[in-house]
């Protein structure tokens, strides 16, 4: 029944799925924190380059930042992030997008999970002097992301399902194999989908109830 | 911790010029960065006159390609949720029921559909109407792209619904049960009408959503919304894609903004409404996770 | 009236505009007239215009043969055919024929007849003007050449299975995203038809900028599809072809549309498919 399977490899694609997901996800929470850091520094004109960044990048069609990646970055601006083949080079620019994007998604929660720390642990770190970027380094933040590990869960599952948007600029993941079988193997295509459809049930499943689980372990009890 | 001031103390003067000197340096690296990717385009032609001009001076590179485009990308994100809708407020309603083979069956079709990529659903739509239909060729992307988001879509709006209906206070509950209203009576003159309410804006927001996934079908299937008339322009015009791409980015940022606008106005109506509950499902614009796919 | 009156009756107000703008779409043209298949996006070849206008070679083609056909251009339906929809339309009746970049092949003979060819087309390369490294197919096989193509088109099948299977091929969904990578030097070559290749190198915006290669990759015979086993229609298209060939407007419709991007086309090919 799964013969058709036999001449296509579904494994490597969804190794390229779960790299983009993994490098992309560290690259966005690094950002993402960065960003969230601009909006509450004490410098306006940082404060206005998240505001804006935000705005500008959660209204955009995700499709529209990958394929500006290929096409601007790298086909005009010359950026290659490291050379290598057209195909290393699109992963990179991929991984890249994906960052853009969904930065601004972690930057959001995390900007929610500081508003729940309470003003007395800022004002007391303040009475002990510390300047700003250690209380946000020191004290807020740690407790920050403590009370965010579920919409920080729901930025992960989606991101690793807009990973195949990286197909727009032919990565060879999950959805553009699934794109080529559809049309080759026209006799199948139910299971051609129940197939990847699968694969990402069980990528986004386990993710969701394990940092489900942990988000109760380490909220912090007030 | 709503006043975000309470991280730093008042600036005293070196304080003062500190951040001065770090919004003068910040402005520096990016006016240099802005620069320096004016430069290149500047250097690879992308900046000439002719390939902007048309945006400008020709009209009809709006009436031919700009608006039919995006008209088709109002279409698609029109008729999902007009599609979605009702299919989610089913959904939603069902997860709520209190009979076990109501409510788990729903929940799971939510779950299923809310753990598979959309591009994978319209992917697969596009080659099923191209199996067993006889839809022709220049419709068939359209109904795809719908299809694909109308299944995604329901699942969220379920979710939504749900989450309407349970931000109502118990009290409208217990007092529908008090005056003796059986479940469904319940449900159809207190609760949804109610919710339906508590909704507006998140489902707005989720317009939003419904808008950025239109693009996908223009990337990947060759559907006519605005994206894909990036390329029916440059044949026409010459290599301006970059010009053309910039136009298509703003247009679909301004029309995002305008929706992300409308939904915060009508939460914040809602919430201060002297006639409602008060009762809100958040949106994108004040849950942190909301308005990605 | 209150916010929820008045957010229902939004709710349902825009709900009924954005409905009422997804009805519409056409049935195809009456009896008399003609429906054509052709590109809308490939200069020189077919292309739509800005004003809603329909040129090049394949377009010319297309209206001499309905002129043959008796049928006024007035009365020709335009269509959209892309490339993996051609025998779709076909064989569901949506076009009465297809002009539209569409090689000879056995297997697509499978499916649909062919008439013609009218042109003989040969996969190459477009390389910048001043770009002399690309001499011959030897100099194709090796992975520095940055190569960029169409995904799925033919042409990027052959790269990869026949000629240069080490080059590194980048696919793009159109030709307009390789020519701004060509343009700027984050490509070499973009490789297709040189016909195709030609319509694009004769836009004013690029006339001077690349040149095609030369390479004769392939042979590309273009016909008109039909519908198989449709041999009266195929004798009327081979006949306009045959008139057209003799009358001089062939070869006037060829330097028009090619003739700006120095592209040395093939004389007109002799009629090979008859039945």
């Amino acid at each position: 029944m799964f013969d058709f399977l036999d001449q296509y490899d579904v494994w490597e694609a969804f190794w390229v799925t779960i790299k983009l997901t993994l490098y992309s996800a560290i690259g966005s929470l690094i950002w993402g924190t960065l960003l969230a850091a601009m909006r509450v520094s004490p410098v306006p004109v940082m404060r206005a380059f998240g505001t804006l960044y935000i705005n500008t990048v959660r209204n955009t069609p995700l499709t529209v930042i990958i394929v500006a990646t290929s096409l601007g970055l790298y086909q005009t601006l010359g950026i290659e992030l490291g050379g290598g083949t057209s195909k290393d080079i699109n992963f990179k620019l991929a991984v890249l997008g994906l960052i853009v994007y969904h930065a601004s998604f972690v930057c959001e929660s995390l900007r929610s999970g500081i508003n729940t720390v309470p003003v007395g642990q800022a004002e007391a770190a303040r009475a002990l002097g510390l300047n700003f970027i250690q209380v946000l380094t020191l004290i807020v933040l740690p407790q920050a992301f403590r009370s965010v590990v579920a919409p920080l869960a729901n930025v992960l599952i989606a991101l690793t399902k807009n990973t195949t948007v990286a197909a727009a600029i032919g990565v060879a993941e999950a959805a553009l194999l699934m794109k080529e079988m559809v049309e080759n193997e026209s006799d199948v295509i139910f299971l051609v989908f129940a197939v990847f459809a699968f694969g990402f049930i069980v990528l986004t499943l386990p993710v969701g109830l394990l940092l489900g689980w942990v988000s109760k372990r380490v909220a912090v009890k007030r | 911790m709503s006043d975000l001031s309470v991280l730093y103390d008042a600036p005293g003067p070196r304080a003062k010029v500190r951040n001065w000197l770090y919004s003068v340096l910040f402005l520096v690296v990016f006016v240099l960065a802005a620069w320096w990717v004016l430069g290149e385009m500047a250097d690879k032609d992308q900046l000439a006159g002719e390939k902007w001009k048309p945006f400008f001076t020709d009209s009809r590179v709006w009436t031919t390609y700009l608006f039919p485009g995006l008209l088709n990308t109002l279409k698609a994100a029109g008729l999902s949720i007009a599609i979605a809708l009702p299919l989610g407020a089913i959904l939603g309603i069902g997860r709520l029921s209190d009979h076990k083979w109501v409510s788990i069956p729903a929940g799971a079709v939510v779950e299923l559909f809310r753990a598979i990529p959309v591009l994978l659903m319209m992917v697969f739509a596009n080659q099923a109407y191209a199996e067993f239909s006889t839809l022709e060729p220049e419709v068939r992307p359209l109904y795809a792209v719908v299809t694909g988001l109308v299944l995604y879509n329901s699942a969220v709006i379920a979710e939504i619904v749900r989450a309407g209906i349970q931000s109502l206070p118990a009290g409208q509950t217990d007092a529908a049960k008090a005056i003796g209203m059986r479940k469904g009576q319940l449900m159809s003159y207190v609760l949804l009408p109610q919710a339906v309410t508590a909704m507006l804006p998140a489902l707005v927001s989720q317009l939003v959503v419904i808008v950025k996934d239109t693009a996908l079908g223009g990337a990947m299937l060759g559907f006519g919304e605005l994206l894909g008339q990036i390329r029916e322009i440059t044949a026409n015009y010459g290599a301006n894609t970059i010009a053309a791409f910039t136009v298509v980015a703003v247009i679909f940022i301004l029309l995002n903004l305008l929706l992300t606008t409308l939904a915060g106005w009508l939460e914040s109506r809602i919430r201060r409404g002297k006639k409602t509950t008060g009762a809100v499902v958040p949106t994108a614009a004040t849950d942190p996770a909301g308005g990605l796919d | 009236m209150n916010l929820r009156k008045a957010s229902m009756a939004a709710a349902a107000a825009l709900t009924l505009a954005l409905t009422a703008t997804a009805c519409g779409g056409g049935g195809s043209g009456d009896d008399d007239g003609l429906t054509i298949g052709i590109k809308f996006d490939q200069p020189g070849l077919g292309l739509k215009t800005p004003d809603g206008k329909y040129e090049g070679f394949d377009v010319d083609v297309a209206k001499y043969i309905a002129k043959e056909m008796g049928v006024k251009e007035a009365d020709i339906t335009w269509k959209e055919a892309p490339s993996a929809e051609r025998e779709n339309l076909i064989s569901n009746g949506d076009v009465d024929f297809i002009a539209a970049t569409y090689s000879i092949t056995p297997e697509r003979k499978e499916k649909v007849d062919f008439a013609g060819p009218y042109l003989m087309a040969h996969q190459d390369l477009l390389v910048r003007k001043d770009d002399n490294s690309i001499k011959s197919e030897k100099d194709l096989n090796t992975s520095d050449l940055k190569l960029c193509s169409v995904t799925g088109s033919t042409s990027a099948q052959n790269v990869k299975k026949e000629f240069a299977p080490k080059a590194d091929l980048q696919e793009y969904g159109g030709y307009s995203e390789c020519l701004t990578g060509l343009e700027n030097k984050a490509a070499d070559a973009l490789t297709t038809d040189d016909s195709i290749l030609a319509g694009f190198a004769s836009q004013k915006e690029h006339q001077g900028k690349f040149r095609l290669a030369g390479l004769n990759l392939s042979d590309e015979p273009y016909g008109v599809g039909l519908k198989k086993g449709d041999t009266k229609l195929q004798k009327q298209i081979n006949d306009a072809i045959t008139k057209m060939v003799k009358d001089g407007s062939w070869e006037k419709a060829a330097e028009k549309h090619f003739g700006p991007a120095d592209y040395q086309y093939d004389k007109a090919p002799k009629i090979t498919e008859t039945s």
